[in-house]
């Protein structure tokens, strides 16, 4: 490897160090080194969003992240949304109202609407579509997708209360 | 004393079978991001593969330089077409009865093609590889209009074939001509148009677009030199076909051939036939003696893998002054690219584009398509066509509102009075098809009343009044899907039946494999939901698994909708085996005569005497034990393959209501309501779910997908900052509905779906714009409906002033 | 979909940022929001030998007020503009048109720094820039200089910036209270360039056009400033016809590049529509 440089972050909650070149781009990082193939690649000109992670709180398409720039950040993926056996409302309410068929875009989606949630807790159905247009499906037509948002919404909000 | 029926029904619910909403056993791993797509697999020593493509159309290939990029760090090999040669693999045969280059040799015939594959210890070394192959190319002049393509001086695009007199579909005429194909008679057509009182005829565009899953074409290829094992994990939705012609191509024995279909990120079309990232793959891993990962990028996605349509068809139909049609004539050129190498039944190269007299009773008519070679990537049938099903639908559907709009007939009134009528079926078409049931009146009145169709045209008439411009499309379409009896349908001769295997056991739970391959539509639940009510056992203990081409039975694949006709067909069958002899079991412990037993949700009960019962659960165990009749085996097992006798004709009625911004062109879909009749429904959800990714992927077709090219043949548009695929911000509402009316032919009634929306919506949206416009006289729009070339028709008509 | 190596340097002062620059001088470029320049280095357009990365600077984050002037750090994201309570508050024109740009990740990323600097005509903060009468503070080794968002942008890619400059800061006066605005934006889908937009801040007084500024995106080489079509508006009332002849104006200065978007026919039309919109909309808003 050319240029090694060391790289340590937090990802899903756990502390990790990998040595990559300044060219490598965060979502080969996730995927080749740290095993976590949730997070898929779609395109190559950062429009799909099927590579969105969680980073220090604001969703990223990774493929458009060099992995240098992730020194010392927070990185969620799909695979951190799992908690002690119990899935989070959004990976629930896609599953109860069919928001996934390929289930390419899914871990984008799930990861994005996560982030949407978080700072819009009461979003409309024209909000969700809005904020949630950086994520392409090709199966499901979106209208299964922004209602497992909504019905996520409605359960977290619930427990919040 | 509960009420039997009660118990019966809750039962039933338990079993969670057919026609229940129950949610998806695929997604507990989608949901984890724990899905198996081909990036996914890693191999020890695995290596991986980029392609060196050519940036011209046409040309020849004059050198090729290896030695800078054999100088890349990490690059281990480069292949080239002379590489290719010793092994025989330089070429391979298509899935239309072509030959394709793998890697070009001696020249180049479409942007993009492959010339070099490039093998590196990572894709960035393989990256910087393939960017130092260094290749000489002089430019040819490229053929990119189809009209072009048989003229006297047109260049000759397949020097391999020039002395070829056929390439697989009867005499060629030219050397860019592929075949003609012709259906109906055409003389009695001609004469009926000769004398009608009333024809119209349009020249009608069926763009060139491409299905564009979210993840793209791939392979793991890796051959054991130990045990002359090949495995290839691919993107593929025809695994088994794909091994019998990977083992023609090479040599090796197909029982040495594992093909693996995994999880797959949407196919619709794109991902069945065989790339030649795929053959120098498994050339790559013989050769290295390693495995090898090919991922292609998006954009050689859309450049180079099997694009849909590119029909140019004159469309006409002879009538008299009510708008009863006569006669139907249609012709369409259509551009193939460079290779003939789309999925094609050796008699019906065109697809079943001769289903294109649609819903209609229609005395007679006349079909005919002349397919020619272009300096373009070779395709043509792909995206949720139904093999040219759109092509067809898409003309007799505009045709039949261009007919409306010349007699000045109602667009709703004129297909009543066209109709095929529920006495007629099975109803034979003019071309040939038995259609097996349908009721196109009572699917066209349940939408027209949901949506006050009368309603529409009042508020349409004050909207035109006040020079605004609103669209009512209607789209009342006829399918034609479940690749087939195999006496019409094969692909390089093996038929297109399809197979289901079902292991039941001891305990009561059951494995079944198929010959079909999901990537998105839910097999693993659908079949588990038919397997579930023939046996009486919980889909939730139903595994499906299909894919591995060692483990699954032979079939086809899925494409064209023929999963459901044809393996759900051949998984019900092969359950009724089972429950065959399941009876005789339960007979033999109930002690009774197989007459004096009655099948009730997931038992069997004696006439007469509703106490005495044996389970489906206790059989299970019994058929593993030595208490069976004399001279059965033991087990619960069943194998079929079934051999369709016809395919299976879903319709549909589609109705959508658009406004146009007459001063951008814009066009807003306000509402589009949805009706399908696809017979038996196993799970509503899922074809609910079907319908709404069909009906997005039409409205991208109708309203913004193009593939296009300069006129040397070079890409326009072909990453996704223009090729349009919708956003949840794009994407319309769908209102869904529907009616049963059951294929009698098929062991549930059931007729396939998931391609109806993309067949019927196409040209919804069409005939809407089109009617938007229709009181200023305009008869035809060709698609894609940009903003762009709608506000050009708004110009052209000076409507944009205010 | 892989870049071509490269050194990469994560500063973190702007003394440190501008050593680097002059060091490396055409060799490097600078990295901000990533979104213009990754991609274009992954289809190996632009291969960079050092990439300098200001995200680590926290001197070039920040929205405030001071005075009369809305300042703005250069390392801004889209998406921070979006959600700031003093632009919704004093300048409602910058939020609506960082609320039509691209995608919502890409937003979290981009910045309006780097929007402006790169120069592509098909970005949307320059129109805005010119409409909202906007500087930039452009630091060097040397020194430290405002320029003006007018005659700031030259052509494609190109800018005032010299070498060895750095856009550090946006400044924008606060419109006058009851000035109108609004930014009109005809794309093909989201995620897209304009096809046409127009950005139009308003000051009306007693029914007439006190002021109006009005700039177009994406129809020459350069951000447009439709001086012609202000100028005719000024001390009118805005009538349709008003209006119309504002667009056409507007219009006259259009040089479109014909893409698969229009041609430049329709993309001309389009700029007028969205002139026409535009004011139509500021109007509304005006008090």
């Amino acid at each position: 490897m050319a240029n090694p440089k060391k790289v340590s972050f937090t990802l899903n909650g756990k502390p990790v160090d990998v040595v990559v070149e300044p060219r490598e781009l965060l979502i080969h990082t996730l995927r080749e080194k740290l095993q976590l193939t949730g997070p898929h690649i779609g395109c190559e000109t950062s429009h799909c969003g099927a590579c969105t992670v969680d980073i220090d709180s604001m969703s990223v398409k990774s493929c458009t992240m060099l992995t240098v720039q992730c020194e010392g950040a927070q990185v969620l993926t799909i695979e951190g949304f799992e908690q002690g056996g119990q899935l989070h409302a959004l990976q629930e309410a896609f599953t109860q109202d069919h928001a996934l068929q390929c289930g390419y875009c899914t871990p984008g989606m799930i990861t994005r609407a996560y982030r949407l949630l978080q700072e819009n807790p009461h979003p409309s159905e024209q909000e969700i579509r809005y904020w949630m247009a950086g994520n392409l499906c090709r199966c499901t037509g979106y209208q299964n997708i922004v209602k497992a948002v909504q019905d996520a919404a409605g359960k977290l909000a619930a427990k919040a209360a | 004393m509960p009420d039997t029926n009660v118990v019966a029904r809750e039962r039933e619910d338990k079993l969670q079978g057919m026609g229940c909403s129950r949610k998806r056993k695929e997604d507990a791993r989608f949901i984890r991001g724990q899905g198996t797509y081909v990036d996914d697999i890693k191999l020890p020593g695995m290596l991986f593969g980029a392609m060196v493509r050519s940036p011209y159309a046409h040309a020849r290939i004059k050198s090729i330089n290896k030695a800078k990029a054999l100088a890349v760090p990490g690059v281990v090999a480069v292949l080239v077409a002379d590489d290719l040669k010793p092994v025989n693999l330089a070429w391979m045969p298509t899935l239309g009865g072509d030959v394709q280059a793998v890697l070009a040799d001696k020249k180049v015939c479409f942007q993009y093609q492959e010339v070099a594959f490039v093998i590196a210890s990572d894709r960035y070394a393989a990256a910087d590889g393939a960017e130092a192959v260094e290749v000489d190319y002089e430019e040819l002049p490229a053929i990119v209009d189809p009209r072009r393509a048989m003229a006297k001086d047109a260049p000759i695009i397949r020097e391999d074939i020039a002395d070829k007199t056929e390439v697989g579909h009867g005499p060629r005429t030219h050397p860019n001509h592929i075949f003609t194909w012709e259906a109906g008679d055409k003389a009695a057509t001609d004469a009926v148009f000769a004398g009608a009182p009333v024809t119209v005829r349009e020249e009608i565009l069926n763009p060139r677009v491409h299905p564009c899953p979210l993840e793209t074409c791939g392979c793991v290829a890796s051959f054991s030199k130990a045990t002359g094992q090949l495995t290839v994990f691919m993107t593929s939705q025809a695994p088994h076909l794909v091994r019998t012609v990977v083992s023609m191509l090479s040599g090796i024995a197909e029982s040495k051939i594992r093909i693996v279909g995994g999880d797959i990120g949407g196919g619709f079309g794109n991902k069945v036939p065989v790339y030649p990232g795929y053959v120098v793959s498994i050339v790559a891993s013989i050769v290295t003696g390693v495995p090898i990962k090919w991922i292609e990028s998006r954009i050689e996605n859309i450049s180079t893998t099997g694009f849909a349509r590119d029909y140019h068809g004159v469309a006409e139909l002879a009538a008299d002054q009510n708008g009863r049609i006569k006669a139907l004539r249609f012709t369409a050129l259509a551009d193939h690219g460079a290779f003939n190498a789309h999925v094609s039944a050796t008699k019906l190269p065109a697809g079943l584009f001769s289903i294109c007299t649609g819903s209609y009773d229609i005395p007679k008519a006349y079909c005919r398509v002349d397919a020619v070679y272009t300096n373009k990537a070779p395709g043509g049938v792909a995206y949720r066509c139904s093999l040219r099903v759109t092509e067809a639908v898409y003309l007799i559907e505009r045709m039949i509102d261009v007919l409306a709009q010349k007699v000045g007939v109602d667009k709703a009134e004129i297909r009543r009075r066209n109709f095929v009528k529920v006495e007629q079926f099975p109803y034979t078409t003019a071309l040939g098809w038995t259609l097996d049931s349908g009721n196109y009146h009572g699917a066209l009145d349940k939408v027209l009343k949901a949506v006050d169709y009368d309603g529409l045209r009042r508020e349409q008439a004050q909207k035109r009044a006040k020079g605004e411009l609103m669209g009512i499309g209607i789209s009342t379409f006829t399918e034609i899907v479940g690749a087939g009896p195999t006496k019409v349908c094969d692909i390089l001769g093996i038929g297109l039946f399809d197979s289901c295997d079902i292991r039941v056991h001891p305990t009561g739970s059951v494995i079944a494999r198929l010959g079909t391959m999901s990537q998105g539509q839910g097999h693993a639940t659908t079949y588990a939901q038919i397997i579930a009510t023939e046996l009486g056992l919980p889909s939730e203990d139903i595994q499906i698994e299909e894919g591995d081409t060692d483990k699954a039975p032979y079939g086809a694949g899925t494409w064209g909708s023929r999963s459901t006709p044809v393996a759900g067909a051949a998984a019900a069958r092969a359950a009724r085996k089972i429950m065959d002899k399941a009876k005789k079991i339960a007979a033999h412990l109930l002690e009774v005569g197989e007459g004096d037993l009655e099948w009730e949700v997931d038992r069997f009960k004696v006439k007469g005497n509703p106490s005495q019962i044996k389970t489906m659960k206790e059989i299970c165990m019994v058929a593993h034990t030595g208490n069976i009749p004399a001279g059965m085996e033991q087990g619960l097992n069943a194998v079929e393959y079934y051999d369709p006798p016809n395919l299976t004709f879903p319709f549909g009625a589609y109705l959508c209501v658009v406004d146009v911004d007459r001063f951008t062109g814009e066009t807003k879909v306000r509402r589009f309501y949805a009706l399908d009749d696809c017979g038996t429904r196993i799970n509503p959800m899922i074809i609910e779910g079907q319908i709404h990714g069909g009906l997005t992927e039409a409205f991208a077709v109708a309203m913004g997908q193009a593939v296009p090219f300069d006129e040397n043949g070079n890409h326009l548009g072909n990453s996704l900052m223009d090729y349009f695929l919708p956003t949840s911000m794009e994407a319309p509402k769908w209102e869904t509905d529907f009616t049963v009316t059951p294929s009698p032919h098929h062991p549930i009634g059931a007729k396939g779906v998931a391609e109806s929306p993309h067949v019927g919506g196409i040209p919804c949206f069409s005939n809407a714009v089109m009617d938007a416009f229709a009181h200023l006289g305009v008869t035809h729009m060709d698609m894609p409906h940009t903003s762009f070339r709608v506000w050009q028709k708004c110009n052209e008509l000076g409507l944009n002033k205010r | 979909m892989i870049p071509r190596p490269f050194e990469y340097h994560a500063p973190t002062s702007l003394p440190d940022a501008l050593l680097l620059m002059n060091r490396y001088g055409d060799e490097a470029k600078l990295l901000a929001g990533g979104h213009s320049l990754l991609p274009m280095m992954k289809l190996r357009f632009a291969a960079p030998g050092h990439l300098i990365d200001l995200g680590k600077i926290g001197e070039l984050k920040g929205i405030e007020q001071v005075g009369n002037e809305v300042r703005i750090g250069a390392m801004t994201t889209e998406n921070e503009l979006i959600w700031s309570p003093l632009l919704a508050q004093k300048l409602p024109l910058l939020v609506e048109g960082a609320g039509l740009i691209s995608d919502p990740q890409v937003r979290y990323r981009g910045t309006i720094g780097g929007d402006i600097s790169h120069a592509d005509p098909a970005n949307d903060h320059p129109a805005l820039m010119l409409a909202l009468g906007a500087a930039f503070v452009l630091r060097s080794a040397s020194g430290e200089r405002v320029v003006a968002a007018d005659g700031f942008f030259l052509g494609l890619y190109a800018t005032q910036m010299q070498p060895g400059e750095v856009l550090t800061q946006i400044r924008i006066p606060v419109p006058p209270a009851g000035c109108g605005w609004c930014y009109a934006k005809l794309k093909r889908k989201t995620g897209d360039f304009a096809t046409a937009a127009t950005a139009v801040l308003l000051r009306m007084k007693a029914g007439a056009v006190e002021e109006a500024r009005i700039a177009l995106t994406n129809a020459g080489p350069t951000p447009l400033r439709a001086r012609a079509a202000e100028k005719h508006l000024q001390g009118k009332a805005l009538s349709d016809a008003a209006i119309a002849e504002a667009a056409r104006l507007a219009m006259s200065i259009c040089e479109p590049t014909e893409d698969q978007r229009g041609d430049v026919q329709y993309k001309t039309a389009m700029a007028g529509e969205m002139t026409q919109r535009a004011l139509r909309t500021a109007a509304s808003r005006a008090k």
